[in-house]
């Protein structure tokens, strides 16, 4: 069985973080058969947090922050070229340029695109960009190098914070203007979300909140030249960046018979893809930010994550459960991870913020902007942010997979004054924000009893 | 040579900063940024970064390769 397993035809679509390791891994784990992977982009494998953060301050161009390879998959690299469609009986993947791969078993990795602005017309002026792809940094960070008189950021969630961020470092005056009533919010909470917003102020940022940006303005020739807010007031802005957040790459799938919407493939802790009538796949995988999985610590809900981290986590254990008989798969139970580095602040956050009811700051406080806050769901520890104390990280994560009780008992040296009082975590409902949130918890509690599980000793 | 560092995993201990300050930097207190491209001159300093890191976060290899086939 697992001799066969090592063997065949596998098929990754998708050739970005989660395509990339899933490949390696696959070699790493005895693969042995013929695997190609297939991206839209004709780039190879790169990576996209420096394109926010070196690349828009023009520290690094757009088209040098290709991956490392791990280990050279010996794969065959079709680049350039998107899927389009997937034959689940035939075992076909159809690709762009009328070509179709069969496989014995296949990965999706897709991924997300950015979020468009929503009139195609606007959109197209020349000056508004998105931000998800090389091509895209590279070509707002040539209109940033050009030194526009102002820059508008429209949704203030991390992408949205970090261009910001960016533009002032720059010297560039920049307007942000978010729906929900803070940066952050959706991610974060209430009270971080204030620290936010204090940082985007003190940093020079026109930054506008409870606000909608109802119209894009061209000045005739087709060239952005401002904003209306729904405010009646507008704001006269030589780039546009929009940062709503972002799209789930599944639309080459609508005929695949697959669980696959707009937020995301879902799959089963082992990475296999769910059909639509919810049935487990035993040959179709999924990994990335293109997945929606079950996580027990957080209920058992389905959670779709656009972490760096969960894409390597994630393509680590479906490559690992593809080339694997039954009894040897594993389960994806990495507790989700992310980072955002933004005016002058490291942001670390382990655990879904989201699923909570109540915070306390653990450490440090809000007005020396170096802090820990942990976040708890009914008496236990979910989640937990750091700000500029990324080495507290680990413990916390600790709490978390230990299902700790919430507040959490004293533990480090500095525990804050206030470590017991807890605060309303104030997190709101994503569909009042600009941006889409990060972390989506897709799916609903079947009942309201936590599950401890003992493993055996 | 490329570099990517899991900064899911780095906790700013700084230790490739002082060994290649050339291609690391802290932004802020603890927040790194990088040169994804390393150049050839700093090839070896990058090596040692990446043995020195307490936290093995930084990943050395090379670019695949591969063009449009």
């Amino acid at each position: 069985m697992s001799g066969d397993l090592r063997g065949g035809r596998i098929v990754v679509v998708g050739a970005s973080l989660a395509g990339l390791r899933a490949a390696e891994t696959l070699r790493e784990e005895g693969f042995t058969g013929s695997l190609t992977v297939v991206g839209d982009e004709p780039c190879p494998p790169y990576d996209r947090p420096p394109l926010s953060k070196q690349v828009l301050l023009g520290k690094a161009s757009a088209d040098t922050t290709a991956l490392p390879m791990r280990r050279d998959p010996d794969a065959d690299w079709r680049l350039g070229v998107a899927a389009t469609g997937l034959d689940p009986l035939e075992k076909r993947v159809m690709l762009a340029d009328g070509e179709s791969l069969p496989f014995d078993r296949l990965l999706i990795a897709t991924g997300t695109r950015a979020r468009p602005w929503p009139n195609p017309e606007e959109a197209s002026l020349d000056g508004v960009f998105t931000l998800r792809t090389s091509d895209e940094a590279g070509g707002l960070a040539e209109r940033l190098a050009a030194g526009p008189g102002r820059v508008l950021v429209i949704g203030a969630g991390f992408t949205g914070s970090e261009i910001a961020s960016a533009c002032r470092e720059r010297g560039i005056e920049v307007t942000v203007a978010e729906r929900g009533p803070a940066p952050l919010v959706g991610a974060l909470g209430g009270t971080l979300s204030k620290l936010a917003a204090v940082m985007h102020r003190n940093h020079g940022v026109d930054l506008r909140c409870g606000v909608t940006v109802t119209a894009l303005r061209g000045d005739g020739n087709g060239r952005f030249t401002g904003a209306d807010l729904s405010d009646g007031s507008r704001v006269d802005a030589e780039v546009c960046v929009v940062a709503l957040g972002a799209v789930r790459n599944v639309e080459w799938l609508a005929e695949s018979g697959l669980a696959a919407g707009p937020r995301g493939i879902a799959c089963d802790a082992g990475c296999r893809a769910f059909d639509m009538y919810g049935i487990v796949t035993d040959d179709v995988f999924v990994a990335g930010d293109v997945s929606r999985f079950p996580h027990p610590l957080f209920g058992y809900q389905m959670l779709s994550l656009e972490h760096w981290g969960n894409a390597v986590a994630q393509a680590e254990v479906a490559a690992h459960n593809m080339v694997s008989p039954g009894p040897m798969r594993r389960p994806h139970l990495a507790v989700p991870t992310f980072w955002s580095t933004q005016f002058g602040i490291n942001i670390k956050s382990v655990g879904v913020p989201t699923y909570s009811d109540h915070v306390v700051i653990a450490q440090g406080s809000l007005e020396a902007r170096r802090l820990a806050m942990v976040y708890g769901y009914q008496g236990r520890v979910t989640a937990a942010v750091t700000v500029d104390m990324a080495k507290s990280l680990d413990y916390y994560k600790n709490l978390i997979e230990t299902a700790a009780p919430f507040p959490p008992p004293p533990g480090a040296a500095d525990r804050a004054i206030a470590a017991d009082i807890t605060i309303p975590s104030d997190v709101p409902d994503p569909s009042g924000l600009s941006h889409g949130p990060t972390v989506a918890l897709t799916g609903h509690l079947p009942d309201r009893r936590l599950t401890v599980v003992q493993p055996s000793r | 040579m490329q570099i990517v560092v899991d900064l899911t995993r780095c906790q700013g201990y700084a230790q490739c900063v002082f060994l290649a300050p050339e291609v690391f930097e802290l932004h802020g207190e603890e927040g790194l940024l990088y040169t994804t491209a390393v150049p050839d001159d700093q090839v070896e300093r990058v090596r040692q970064a990446a043995a020195a890191c307490p936290v093995q976060a930084i990943v050395v290899g090379e670019a695949v390769s591969a063009g449009v086939r």
